[in-house]
């Protein structure tokens, strides 16, 4: 994924348009996998129904992120993290691990939490999206967020977008009372600090509230 | 992770016939069916996985679970896990089912990974995952590095000179157990595979972990009727309290009667190269008093052929205690 970032940041300094138009004049290919447009597209030929690769080798995919329709064309590589934090810039989202591990990337699709690292963006056509930007802001927090403030719940700061993901869906989801079943739900989310013990806390506040 | 084109199936035959076009069964193939995709982007952003063309097949109508005439269970290739493990059904007649699936992953996970996509779950072995090292299950010919390497992890039962890596699914063990059956369409129709007959053993083409051919789309899983008066249940033995891989895990499912043992259903996860039936353990317990005794003579008959590496003998003792207690656990 790392190749495309270099792209991206050209194309958050230029804006999408001017920055294909540079890239298609100068032949500068590298930031968003165009070398490989003439192959996707050969590809996309052979293919079947629905094939959204189109020829410049993106992909548009349409979906809901915070309550507002975005759509976007990016490089079927593009993960639904990197499109939050990289096309939408909501990077309240956190990439740890990009591999599922930790839990860092935690939004919820459709109201439930998944790591959005472990997901296409592509894949996520009609779909609604709810990042921490999404959840509360300041002076209007979730009351989650509140708690998380109130029990100290983190100290580097960096999984507790996660954390806090996670813990709002789990609000939903079949979960016993004790605070060994929060630990069991929110076993996805690992928190190198070890604010574990305030973490359940501020959950458990927000449980019995 | 390489490029590749992306499509949205919305027929599965078009699906099936352009995934068909691949030299390989879903496994490492060059078209690539995407369901939850928390197996198939990691190992892409490992580049152990390479398809030039990834398909989403998300909105095909296979996210349904449904009662069979017979009273079994007909669950969709699409159906998360996590709805899965908290179906009504699934809690009151397949518990050892439910206790599998949320043994497995974290919650994240489990609403994103799917049944079919669970049946191919690839193994976790360390030199699979890391593309500088041999590996016959990801490059055939190169080795395995395990055999002398870290293996402290991997199976003890069903390997090969070529392969010992571990099947890391919990559903499977627990679809084992129960009998499941597979049903995959392909370019010729639709076939059912007894989930028995459905993973490989290593042998000399690790490569292969199922009967699965180029093209062939799973679309359901299908559970027999409840055996009339069987519990079950599932106990999982691992590093980590929770979120980890199984270390030994056991599947039962028992009836007793009268004092003894009518029916008794037995798989093991974490120990073999894939889902591990044991005939041998059911054999053991059939007929019998189920007692302490019983389940010992179960778990000694479930390991008897195992074959440990250097790391991993300890495994022998922890799978035979893990079976025992899973055994006394579901007759108390």
């Amino acid at each position: 994924m790392s190749e495309k970032k270099p792209g991206d940041l050209v194309e958050i300094q230029l804006g999408r348009r001017n920055f294909l138009q540079i890239v298609g004049m100068t032949g500068a290919a590298s930031g968003l996998g165009l070398p490989i447009a003439a192959q996707a597209a050969a590809i996309a030929a052979v293919a079947h129904s629905a094939a959204p690769t189109e020829v410049d080798g993106l992909v548009s995919v349409r979906f809901t992120v915070n309550g507002k329709a975005q759509t976007l064309k990016v490089d079927p590589r593009t993960t639904l993290l990197d499109a939050l934090r990289d096309h939408l810039q909501l990077t309240g989202t956190k990439k740890g691990c990009d591999h599922g591990q930790c839990g860092a990337c935690t939004v919820h699709v459709n109201g439930r939490r998944v790591n959005s690292c472990l997901s296409l963006a592509a894949m996520h056509e009609g779909d609604e999206v709810t990042t921490l930007e999404g959840l509360g802001q300041p002076g209007n927090l979730h009351p989650m967020q509140q708690a998380f403030l109130e029990h100290d719940g983190y100290q580097c700061g960096y999984c507790t977008s996660g954390q806090i993901m996670s813990a709002v869906a789990l609000m939903k989801e079949p979960c016993g009372p004790a605070n060994a079943d929060v630990k069991e739900a929110m076993s996805g989310n690992i928190c190198r600090c070890g604010a574990y013990s305030n973490i359940v806390a501020a959950i458990q506040q927000v449980r019995k509230a | 992770m390489e490029p590749f084109a992306f499509s949205r199936a919305n027929d599965p035959g078009k699906a099936i016939a352009a995934a068909a076009k691949s030299s390989t069964a879903q496994q490492g193939a060059e078209v690539r069916f995407v369901a939850g995709g928390t197996t198939l982007l990691d190992l892409m952003k490992l580049n152990v996985e390479r398809p030039t063309q990834v398909i989403d097949i998300n909105h095909l109508p296979l996210a349904d679970v449904e009662r069979t005439p017979d009273g079994g269970l007909k669950i969709g290739a699409l159906v998360r896990n996590s709805d899965l493990a908290h179906h009504p059904q699934v809690q009151r007649d397949y518990a050892v089912l439910s206790q599998a699936l949320l043994s497995g992953a974290s919650g994240q996970l489990r609403n994103m990974a799917t049944t079919g996509g669970n049946l191919l779950q690839r193994t976790r072995c360390v030199y699979f995952r890391d593309t500088n090292m041999p590996c016959n299950k990801r490059e055939p010919g190169t080795g395995c590095s395990a055999i002398d390497g870290f293996n402290r992890t991997l199976a003890i039962l069903g390997t090969s000179e070529h392969c010992i890596a571990t099947n890391p699914s919990d559903m499977n063990v627990a679809l084992t157990a129960l009998e499941a059956t597979v049903v995959i369409r392909g370019t010729g129709g639709e076939r059912r595979v007894p989930i028995g007959e459905f993973f490989l053993l290593p042998g000399d083409t690790p490569q292969r972990e199922t009967v699965m051919m180029p093209g062939d789309l799973i679309t359901h899983v299908i559970l027999p009727p409840p055996h009339a008066g069987a519990r079950s249940h599932y106990l999982k033995l691992r590093d980590r309290a929770s979120y980890e891989f199984a270390l030994a895990s056991a599947a039962v499912v028992i009836a007793a009667d009268g004092g003894r043992i009518t029916h008794a259903r037995v798989a093991m996860g974490g120990v073999g190269t894939r889902p591990w039936r044991s005939p041998e353990a059911e054999k053991a317990l059939q007929g019998q008093p189920p007692n302490a005794r019983t389940f010992a003579a179960a778990a000694a008959a479930a390991l008897r052929d195992a074959k440990p590496q250097s790391q991993n003998g300890f495994k022998i003792d922890l799978a035979q205690r893990c079976l025992a207690h899973a055994l006394s656990t579901v007759v108390a």
